[in-house]
Parts: structure tokens; sequence; C-alpha cells
């Protein structure tokens, strides 16, 4: 006789409905997602399209790694721009001076970028974490505005408003996007790995216990500070690769560009309509999204028309998808579990089942 | 005597600086919203001001009684349309929204008015008061007026009237004060449209002293952020003692200096201070509870 | 012996002294009850003792060892857990994740391994089952009852085997049956040895329950004994009714 049969807890409670799919569903959906990212250059090798492929794939990077510090943390930074420019700049400054050629080499850069942001970030995240919420929120934009305001001013290294030129690679034809397009899934599945990882260990638990009440994760004796700060930091690193793959493939870094407010809001906004805090958002936000964006960048080459549309879009998927659609559809898959379960109770036991409507609300994937 | 001078249009400047934060960390105060398009209605105010004057010949500060009531409209619609129906995440939710109907906004100012930087070139922009060797340009000696005005206005409405009573019941306790009968939704959307007014001001001002276009509205907004920030966030007089500040650091290091540097250095003291008072200067606690 | 004592601890919010010059040594290994009128600083205590808040003045040690101001961090490694009288559990996190988030672990390598360690999963499960919430591990924890995340925030204070638990109102919103349940846990971890502290308004559960039992009144201690003598003191019972003689005692 446990304590279980004797406490009147949950007594009722009905099977338990998972929250996730099981296991072979996702890991089958991540191989397939893989296969057809993969393959996608291959059977499209049109330069528009796969063009349109290689900035998916760097919003693809910096989403997730976004997700790492404001997904799990619950701190939302509308700032990582500041570590999308020092990317930029990192590998322009560095190809300059050291006189490199365009081409291979320079994705060797990537992970000096990475590592660059990630050292920037301390500093920065140590002033920044101490403030919550909102002016946390606007600090972070603060940030990034000065960094821009350095990138202009500081003219001796960055060149001001000039901007810096970058070597171009001597690729020609459909072949040109492709090594940017493939080096930059590569990065994005490294970003995903870190993510998974992150999400099942013990820090990362750590991280989403924050999320859900800092002060109370303290008094258990996680390390809040220190969890928060290395989150940022990885974050950092991943937002500082997108942008040290943007550099090579634009060819250009200029300040207005590489701090660019417009994609730190980008970069949320994807996250907010995959859905935050999960594996699967970002990635869904950023397939899903930035093409639909190039698309209209394309289609309405007049920046003032690609804006109006651009900003539509943004209002419709705000309003329409403000969950996120991974939680959206997961807590839709589950309800019609749990009514299933609940009418399968019925006939055998008609009990209360021990948990609130809304359990569905709160899926994660 | 530069530094003087600096000093004075520092201070002057800064009064149209303050509406324009007023605005902002007004409806921060009282909805919990960082309207992250600020920067863009700015600038929409100060084409209005423009368009008036190009087109009809309205004096700008004459024209205000024209469009200081239309963006209020403005404000007031935004409210009802794109911040009323959000239902959750509300401060980050408003903020991507509000940013993105900021980029609306520059999408059509870009359409209708191109990117050729314009001003509102009026009679007395480019004459000045000399006393001494000092020089006031009449133009922010109008708009310092002006600010006076709307803002001790604005004082007045929140201190001396059952609107302004409720509204601050409102910043406060917003749970407490829907408890009591008070119309959140009114309010929030009377706040909104007094800050957006508020910006068209302060767009007034600052499209007739600068050339623009649509996109410097983000030098605009990272400003405001920052200075709001400094004060203190949801603190009117931390916004006015902040604007005021900014300023004058910026022209003083100017002369001193080199005028690149000015902003920077308003930025380096901003951190300073964030280091020791993260809340900013006026701001009410250090850290909010989650 | 005393396992925390708190020397005239003072600690004011505004015009309000929540902790007047507050003085009490609570015994080590035995189960402590700590009563006293709304508002007569129970809950300030505890959150002083558990870095929550910081003390304008007064001491706080632990077997001696001064921890004053200690951030809660640094207090539950000393071992010191504690229950909030309105419950905090993490409540986008599962059951399971909730009782995961204390068990402790040191050193990088072990934080970047898997939350859900074997071993750690086993006693988990255990504690779960203690408060019959096993049933419930894998639901989020947020879809449960008042009373079901009372015993989730008791079931992970207990995971990470602290030597001293503080409990704010532990039998508030608990079924009666439940907290004879309850009880009978924490005699159990009392006779491994574990030190209660438990502020309770419930007063046969803390007559049934506690070795000691300390009374608090405006901010300080006003008395404190075995059970039947506090019960029969008359001057908690006027603190209770609210004459409040006993001014800045
Ligand atoms: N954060 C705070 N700000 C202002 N006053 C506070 C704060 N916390 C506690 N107080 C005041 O301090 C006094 C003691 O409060 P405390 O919560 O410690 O009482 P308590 O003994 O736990 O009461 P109860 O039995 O009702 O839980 C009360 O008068 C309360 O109003
Ligand atoms: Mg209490």
């Amino acid at each position: 006789m446990t304590a279980t049969e004797i406490a009147p807890v949950g007594a009722a409670s009905p099977q338990h409905v998972p929250y996730r799919p099981p296991r072979a569903v996702r890991y089958g959906a991540t191989a397939g997602l893989l296969v057809l990212l993969i393959a996608f250059p291959l059977v499209l090798p049109n330069p528009t399209v796969t063009s349109i492929g290689v900035f998916t794939m760097i919003y693809l990077i910096a989403a997730i790694g976004w997700n790492i510090f404001s997904g799990y943390s619950g701190y939302i930074s509308i700032g990582h721009a500041a570590y999308y420019g020092i990317g930029q700049y990192t590998v322009a400054l560095i190809t300059i001076h050291a006189h490199l050629p365009g081409g291979w080499g320079l994705f060797g850069l990537l992970p000096v970028a990475g590592v660059v942001s990630a050292l920037a970030s301390i500093p920065i995240g140590f002033l920044l974490l101490r403030v919550r919420r909102h002016t946390f929120i606007v600090l972070t934009i603060a940030i990034m505005f000065i960094l821009q305001l350095l990138a202009f001013n500081l003219t001796r290294f960055t060149n001001g408003s000039g901007g810096l030129t970058m070597p171009f690679p001597t690729w020609t034809g459909n072949f040109f996007n492709m090594p940017f397009y493939y080096v930059g899934l590569l990065a994005a599945v490294v970003a995903g790995a870190a993510a998974w990882w992150i999400r099942r260990s013990k820090y990362g638990l750590g991280l989403f216990a924050i999320r859900d009440d800092e002060e109370r994760a303290r008094g258990l004796g996680i390390k809040v500070t220190r969890s928060k700060l290395i989150a940022y930091a990885a974050s950092a690193f991943f937002v500082g690769i997108a942008g040290g793959l943007y550099a090579p493939f634009v060819g250009s870094v200029y300040p207005q560009f590489a701090f660019d407010p417009t994609f730190d809001l980008a970069v949320a906004v994807l996250v907010f309509v995959g859905g935050i805090g999960t594996l699967s958002g970002p990635v869904l936000g950023a397939l899903v999204l930035i093409p639909l964006q190039q698309y209209f960048y394309l289609q309405f080459g007049n920046a003032n028309l690609y804006l109006i549309a651009y900003g539509v879009l943004f209002i419709l998927i705000l309003r329409l998808l403000p969950g996120g659609i991974v939680p959206g559809v997961t807590s839709a898959w589950r309800a019609r579990l749990v009514a299933r379960a609940r009418a399968r109770q019925e006939d055998t036991r008609p009990e209360d089942t021990g948990l609130k409507d809304d359990a569905g609300q709160k899926g994660r994937a | 005597m530069l530094i003087l001078q600096a000093i004075i249009d520092g201070i002057l400047i800064g009064g149209f600086y303050a509406l324009m934060a007023a605005g902002l960390t007004l409806v921060f105060g009282v909805m919990e919203i960082v309207n992250f398009a600020q920067g863009i209605l700015v600038v929409l105010g100060a084409y209005l001001s423009y368009a008036l004057y190009s087109h009809l010949h309205i004096d700008p500060f004459l024209g205000l009684l024209i469009t200081l009531p239309a963006m209020f409209l403005v404000g007031v619609v935004i409210y009802w349309t794109m911040i009323k129906p959000i239902r959750r995440d509300r401060v980050i939710m408003s903020l991507l929204t509000m940013f993105a109907v900021g980029t609306v906004i520059e999408g059509i100012l870009d359409l209708i008015f191109t990117s050729n930087l314009v001003q509102t070139t009026t009679s007395y922009v480019n004459s000045s008061v000399q006393i001494g060797s000092l020089i006031f340009p009449e133009i922010y000696l109008y708009s310092f007026a002006m600010a006076v005005v709307l803002l001790s206005a604005l004082y007045w409405l929140l201190y001396r009237t059952k609107f302004g009573r409720n509204l601050r019941a409102a910043m406060q306790n917003p749970t407490a004060a829907r408890m009591v009968g008070i119309d959140i939704d009114r309010i929030s959307a009377f706040t909104l449209g007094i800050g957006v007014s508020l910006a068209a001001a302060g767009g007034m001002v600052f499209g007739s002293t600068n050339s623009f276009d649509a996109a410097s509205s983000y030098d605009l907004i990272s400003r405001l952020l920052a200075i709001v920030i400094f004060g203190g966030f949801g603190s009117l007089s931390g916004a006015l003692v902040a604007s005021i500040v900014m300023l004058v650091i910026e022209d003083v290091v100017a002369v001193v200096w080199s005028p690149t540097w000015g902003q920077t250095t308003f930025y380096l003291v901003l951190i300073l201070v964030l280091l020791v008072r993260p809340q900013g200067l006026f701001g009410r606690t250090a850290v909010r509870a989650q | 012996m005393s396992v925390i004592q708190v020397t005239d601890l003072k600690k004011s919010y505004g015009g309000i002294h929540a902790l007047s010059g507050c003085s009490m040594t609570f015994e080590d290994k035995a189960i402590n009850g700590l009563i006293g009128p709304n508002g007569s600083g129970k809950t300030t205590l505890f959150n002083v003792i558990t870095g929550y808040e910081t003390a304008d003045s007064g001491q706080v040690s632990l077997r001696g060892q001064d921890i004053t101001n200690a951030k809660p961090d640094e207090v539950f490694e000393q071992g010191i857990g504690r229950t909030f009288q309105i419950t905090r559990i993490f409540p986008r996190l599962t059951v399971l994740e909730n009782v995961h988030v204390a068990a402790q672990r040191q050193g990088f390598v072990a934080q970047a391994r898997g939350w859900d360690s074997a071993a750690e999963r086993e006693r988990a499960m255990e504690v779960l089952e203690f408060v019959g919430l096993a049933r419930l591990a894998p639901e989020i924890a947020g879809d449960l009852s008042y009373g079901q995340q009372k015993l989730l925030e008791f079931a992970f204070i207990t995971m990470a085997r602290p030597s001293v638990i503080l409990l704010d109102e532990p039998a508030g919103g608990v079924n009666p049956s439940l907290l004879r349940h309850i009880s009978d846990r924490i005699r159990a971890l009392n006779s491994e040895g574990v030190t209660f502290i438990i502020v309770e308004h419930d007063m046969e559960f803390v007559m049934r329950l506690c070795d000691q039992v300390l009374v608090m009144h405006q901010g300080s201690a006003l008395t404190s004994g075995p059970p039947e003598q506090v019960r029969s003191d008359p001057a908690v019972l006027e603190a209770y009714l609210g004459t409040g003689p006993k001014e800045g005692s």
C-alpha cells in the first residue's frame, strides 16, 4: 500500500495525454525536413530562389540562437542585431586587414565571428541582466543603437557610413549561392543541436525555471545570473555567426544594415510566430516567414511598397497567431486527445478529470 | 561663452525633445506599452506641418490646431484597432505591433513624400535674437515656449482633473482601477492619443529645424528611448530632466570636442547611470517581480 | 541545541515595522511551530532568513555561522529550503520537471547532462509518491489545483534533502485527510534528522505536530515553549484577540 493509493490526490485523473507528438514522429519530421533542405537547391538551382534560401538560413541560425536566450529564459531581447553587426564587422575587418580572398576560406571566420560576438555579449549582458521585463527590452534596443552609432562614428575602423566592401568569391552562375546555403544549413543544424541539448540538460531546466519564476529558481540554488549570462552569450554566438555569413554574401557592411533595428524585430517576430521557447518554433517561423518576406521584397522592389506589405504581414500574423504556430497546433491536437480520453473515461467512470480545461494551452513541442 | 551658448541651446532644444519623450513615457506608464512607432509618428507630425505650410501656407505653430487633433485621432484609432485586441504577452506583443504599425507608416510616408530630404522653412527659422554675445534662434524660443505650455497643460490634466486622477490610478494598479469602475480602455485610448499628439508637436519643431525624411525616425526613436530610460521608464519628470541633460551634453561635447561624439557621449553617460541605478534617474522600482 | 538563531532583526517597509527587534532560537532536529496573528511578521522573518529580503539590522545564524543577508541560492546551498505562503511553483514546467529543478548538481559537466538522470528520476518519483502526485508527474504544474500545488512545492523542497525546512502555512487549502498525510511525512523526515520551522494558523495542526512553539507579535518574539504551555499562556491569547498588551517587548 503506497502513499499514492491512500492520498486522494488526482485520484480520478485519466490516462496522461502527452504534450508532444511521439518521439518517432518528431524525429521522423526532423529527418524529413533535413532531407528537404539539403535537396532544395539541387532541385531549384535558380539563383533568385537559392538566394532566398541563403537569407532563410541566415535568419534561421539567428532565430534558433535568439530563442536559446529569450525563449528559454523569458528575457525578451530586441537588440540582438548588436551581435549580428559585430559578426559582420568581425568577418569584414579580418578579411580586409588580412587581405583574404573571397571564397571558401572566409567561412573559416564564422566561428571567429561567433566567438567575438559572445565575448562582446558578456560585459553587455552583465549590464543588461540587472533589469527585467520592459526595462530589459528597451535597454537591449538602446545598446543596439549605441553600437550602430559607434559603427558610424569610429570611422577609422569601420569607414563610417561609407561602409566596408568585402572581396567577392569567384563562384559564378547557379553555383554562387550554394556554398553560402550549405554552410548556413550546417550552422543552423549546429545551432539546432545546441538548442536541443540545452533544452534537455540540467542547465536548460534551470533556464526554464528562471523563465517561470526567477526568484523561486534562485531560492532552489540555481545560479540565475550565471545561467542567464551563459544563455545570452550562447545566443550572441549564433547570431554573430549569422552576421558572419551575411557579410560575405552581400559583399558589404554598413552600420545601418549591420546594426539593423528591423533585424531585431524580424527575429523576434519569427520566433513568436513559430512558438517561443520551443525547439521547432524558430525553425517553422523562419522557414515560413523569411521566404514570404523575401518574396515581397522581390515583388515590390520599390522600398516603400515592400515596407508596407511587410508591416501589414507582421500585423496580420501577430493578430492571427498570437500564441505561435507550434503551441497552437499542439494544443489543438492535444485537446482532441484529451476529449477522446475523457469520452472513453466517461463510459467507465463518470468523474472529474482533475485537470483544468486549458491544459492544452501550455503544451510544448 | 561658447559653452554657455551650448548649454542654452541644449536647454532650448531639450524642450521639444521633452514633448516627444513625455508622450513615450506616458504611454508606457499607463499601458506598459513601448511605443516603438513614436519616432515615425514624430516624422508624420513633421510631414503634416510641412504639407500644411508648403501647400496651404499655414504657419506650423498655427497648424498645430489642425495637426494635434488629427494626431490625437491617429493615436485613438491605433489603440482600438491594434493594441486593444492583444490578449497575451501584452508588453512584447504591443511593442512588435507598434513596430509593424511604424513600418507601414514609414512605407506610406516614403511613398507620398519620397526619400528626398525636406524642411519646413518658415520666415523665422533663420532669424534670431541676440543678447550680448548669446544667440537665441527664434524658432527655438517659440518651440520652448510651446513645450512649456503643452507640458504645463499635461501636468494640469494629470494632477488637477478627475481624468488625471483616474489615469494615475490606472498607472499604479490597473486591476484595482478597473474594479472601482474606471474604464481602462477609454483612458488608454486617450493616453495614446495624447502621446501621439505630443509626438506631432515635437515633430513640427523637428521638421522646422532639421531636414528629414521617413528614415529619420530611427535616429529619433533611439534618442527618445535613451532619454526615457535615462529618466526612468514611466516617469514624466524623468523624461523632462533627461531630455535637457541629453541635449546639453550633446551640445557641450560638440563644442569642446566634436559634433560626431555628442550623442555617443550621452549614451556613455547613460550606461554609467544605469550601472548605478538600473531603473534610471526617477524610475520607480529597481526590479519588478515577473 | 539551536539550528537557526535570529538576533534583534529589524525590517521596516516605509512606516510599517514588519520586524521590530526579533530574537528567536529554533531548535535543531525539532519541529518548531511559529505562530502569531496576521501581520505579526512571520512571513517577513522567513523572507529575511532565506535571503528574499534584506534585514535593516540584526543577525541570522545557522549553527553558529553568520548567514545574515545571504542570497537565496546561498541559503539554499547551506541546507535551508522553504515553501511560500502563496505557492510558488514553476507553472509552465511539468510536475516532474518542477521536482528536478530542486535537485542540486555541481560542476559544468553535470549541468550539461540531461536533467532526468535515472537516479534523480527515481528519487523524484519517490518524493512525488509520498505526496500522492506521482500519477500527475507528466502534467503541466500550472494545471494542478491549489492544494496540489502546495503539495508539489513541499515535494520539491524535500528533493534537495535540506537539513532545515521552513514551511509557510502548509495546511492552507489542503483537505484534512491530506493534512494528516503531510503531518506524517513531516514526522518521518524529522525522525531522519530534518529540522522544521512551520508557520501555521491551524492550531490543531501546530499543537499536535510541534515540539516547540514560538509566538510572534507585532514583529518580535512574544513567548516560546512546549505546545501546552504556549496554549495556556494568557499573553498569547491577548495577542490573538488584538488588545496588544506587550507592545515593544
Ligand atoms: N513588501 C511589503 N511591503 C510593505 N509592507 C509589507 C511588505 N511585506 C510585509 N509587509 C507588512 O509587514 C507586516 C508583516 O507581514 P507578514 O507578511 O510578515 O505577516 P505574517 O505574520 O506572515 O501574516 P499572515 O499570518 O497574515 O501571513 C504586515 O503589516 C505587512 O503589511
Ligand atoms: Mg504570512
